[in-house]
């Protein structure tokens, strides 16, 4: 007689499946690098680089549900998030002539256990969800944990780092995870939005490099430890 | 009536445009006539909108793409009035300010009105992707407006205010994503997010997934609501920003953040049932609360004194809305006007007394009612307003929001009785902070020792503004016009309460 078969065996990770899920670990692995990273303009590049990874994860994914409007957010981010916000801080940095980052408030590994421990959060967070993967070619959900991650990841980066430079890219690489996870549970969503939230990324970056300005030429520098005078 | 609304998205706009480009004179009267415009146009909505119900009614133009129901032209009004009566103000402050340069006034007037749009679009727009680009619009314009003056103080300020508050709508944006996807599931991988097509099918979406957006959108757009614990940046922007500024930040842009939470609100109730989307609220309300009534008899800046009065109030507006019952809902959207006329007309005040004295110091601000014959006066009339007193606005929403959580409406239950009890003690305290600070500063004799300072006004049209605000306050407190409680029960049924 034969035995009923009562484990179904999972169909093994498609190329796509592969290649997506490196792409969202790579962002969130760029932010523990920035953690680490002492060098302001590292730090940018790293940024940039971590922008790279979001584009082409657009771009994989556009190719695989041959969908036009993803291609052309793949180029609006490698134009805004590569190019032009790395541009206008790295520029900021060259008339700043400072070059390392302010102090950490704690060490580098205690900054990394607090991230590890974040992305654990992050990632049982989302297991939780119910998600809807019924679209051809959807992102894997593994990338949605990775994106919660990053989010939670950049939080320390922000909290932690001490000077303005560090801070206003732990921002940017906060909205690289907010970016992965649109593109995991909500590619299709209208381009003009998609526009609309990268044009907004776009003019928060001139405000925070006016701010990060403003701040050089009172203070002399870009540690925000002269930034405590108000209180109560 | 659709025209209206196309108008009132070109009018600020334009007026910022004319701003940059004109010399001061003429910036600061283009400034005025779009403020005024923008509030006559917002109350020529009143009757036809006041009209809707279940669905039908609202105004919308392009297509649906601007939308105007009750619920978002209470939160335009308030803003329109605020703008409207800070474009008087501003014209009075910048031209008594000898140290203002053309640069710093072309700036301000420009930023003011384009702070003003970013505002007034937030309610209009009908698609929850657009209300958080309009909100991270107002973020930016009015951090930069904090830091228009240079100083260390109000550098930092706009520091951690862009920070924080970009993090927080970073959190927003997730929300935003989080809803989309929850709508994925009966809306089709690829559909827009207006609120019509939200909550016609809101009642079928996950709820797991609904409650995650919730409190994604509740920590993400309560930063700049200024909810306990991530309202951090709030006293800091406020008190170092120019008056003008802290008048629309305060009044304005903290109601406009808490309208984004409302449109939440709705499609958590139909998604994840009434009873959790209140819930959030009400313990968010009841910590805020409780911090700005604690910190308010601490502070020792005035401009810092109305923050916390800010945050104080926030929490009331969250309170008021998690309670079951149709008067307190109405009662929280009524205080959403009277706020904006009581902290405008306040702030206005401490912005002439603080430049009368130039000092912000509460230890040092003595016999403002004696050296300001007409501020004086109105800023405490203004004070009163904000803890409540009759006849001004806030006494009755703030009377109706305690009656209602008291009454209770469909699902009403001690905890709510317990809510208002609570609120009442808390407010009750911070009337005690205020008047305290207010009797100190403002009802004491003027000193001998000050020599300097010469009785009497700075500006009349800073005195107008004043006048202006606090006639609304009154309006709305004795006899607020039959339209307008049409409006505000069709607004507090929106939200979910007739249903």
């Amino acid at each position: 007689m034969p035995v009923p078969l009562l484990v179904t065996v999972p169909s093994p990770p498609t190329t796509f499946d592969g290649v997506t899920e490196a792409l969202a670990v790579l962002v969130l692995l760029v932010v523990f690098a920035m953690m680490r990273e002492a060098l302001l303009r590292s730090q940018v590049r790293l940024y940039a680089f971590q922008s790279l990874a979001v584009a082409a994860l657009a771009g994989v994914l556009g190719a695989s549900q041959h969908a036009g409007e993803l291609y052309v957010l793949a180029g609006l981010s490698v134009v805004l998030k590569v190019v032009l916000v790395p541009a206008v801080v790295l520029r900021l940095l060259s008339a700043a002539e400072v070059d390392l980052a302010g102090s950490h408030r704690f060490g580098v590994a205690t900054m990394v256990l607090l991230g590890v421990v974040v992305s654990v959060i992050g990632f049982l967070t989302v297991s939780n969800i119910p998600i809807n993967s019924s679209g051809v070619n959807s992102l894997p959900v593994p990338a949605l944990s990775a994106a919660a991650a990053t989010v939670l990841v950049s939080f320390v980066l922000v909290m932690f780092r001490a000077d303005v430079v560090s801070q206003a890219v732990g921002f940017f690489s906060m909205e690289n995870g907010v970016s992965v996870a649109s593109l995991v549970v909500a590619a299709r969503m209208p381009l003009i939005l998609e526009v609309g939230f990268l044009f907004d990324l776009l003019v928060a970056g001139v405000a925070f490099g006016v701010l990060m300005r403003a701040h050089h030429r009172r203070s002399a520098s870009l540690s925000t430890e002269t930034l405590d005078q108000l209180r109560g | 009536m659709s025209a209206v609304l196309i108008v009132i998205m070109a009018v600020p706009l334009g007026a910022t445009v004319v701003s940059w480009w004109a010399g001061p004179r003429l910036a600061g009267l283009v400034t005025v006539l779009a403020g005024t415009a923008t509030f006559g146009l917002a109350i020529a909505l009143v009757p036809s909108v006041a009209r809707y119900k279940n669905g039908s009614g609202a105004v919308g133009a392009l297509g649906n793409w601007l939308r105007v129901d009750p619920l978002s032209l209470v939160f335009l009004l308030a803003t329109a009035f605020l703008y409207c009566l800070t474009a008087i103000f501003s014209v009075g402050y910048v031209a008594a300010d000898r140290a203002a340069t053309r640069v710093y006034r072309r700036r301000l007037f420009a930023g003011l009105n384009l702070f003003a749009w970013a505002m007034a679009m937030a309610p209009m727009v009908n698609d929850l992707g657009l209300l958080w680009v309009a909100i991270e619009v107002t973020t930016v314009v009015s951090a930069l407006l904090v830091a228009i003056e240079g100083t260390d103080g109000a550098i930092e300020a706009a520091w951690k205010y862009i920070l924080i508050a970009s993090l927080g709508l970073g959190l927003s944006l997730l929300a935003t994503v989080v809803i989309y996807h929850a709508g994925s599931f009966s809306l089709g991988h690829s559909y827009d997010l207006s609120y019509t097509k939200l909550l016609g099918k809101a009642s079928v979406f996950p709820a797991a997934t609904v409650r995650l957006g919730y409190l994604l959108a509740v920590v993400g757009y309560g930063t700049k609501v200024g909810l306990f614990p991530v309202h951090t940046w709030l006293p800091d922007a406020h008190s170092e920003a120019p008056t003008p500024v802290s008048a629309l930040l305060s009044g304005s842009l903290l109601a406009t953040s808490f309208y984004a939470i409302l449109r939440y609100y709705q499609i958590t109730e139909r998604a994840a049932g009434a009873a959790f989307a209140r819930d959030v609220l009400a313990g968010f309300g009841v910590l805020t609360l409780l911090l700005g009534a604690l910190y308010l008899a601490s502070q020792r800046d005035l401009k810092r004194l109305l923050a916390y009065s800010s945050i104080e109030h926030m929490g009331i507006l969250a309170i008021g809305v998690s309670f079951a019952s149709p008067l307190a809902i109405a009662g929280a959207l009524l205080h959403v006007l009277a706020h904006a006329a009581a902290k405008g007309t306040s702030f206005f005040g401490a912005g002439s007394v603080a430049r009368k004295l130039r000092t912000k110091d509460l230890d040092r601000i003595r016999g403002g009612i004696g050296l300001l014959p007409w501020t004086g006066p109105m800023l405490v009339a203004g004070m009163l307003g904000l803890s409540a007193m009759p006849p001004f606005g806030t006494f009755r929403s703030e009377l109706s929001i305690v009656a209602g959580g008291f009454a209770g409406g469909a699902g009403a239950n001690t905890a709510e009785e317990a809510i208002a009890a609570v609120m009442v003690v808390l407010a009750t305290l911070a009337f005690f902070g205020l008047s305290w600070h207010i009797g100190q500063s403002m009802l004491s004799p003027v000193p001998d020792s000050s020599p300097a300072v010469v009785k009497g006004e700075t500006s009349r049209l800073m005195v107008l503004a004043m006048a202006f605000g606090l006639l609304g306050l009154v309006v709305l407190g004795v006899h607020p016009p039959a339209a307008l409680d049409h409006l505000l029960n069709g607004a507090a049924a929106e939200l979910g309460v007739d249903r």
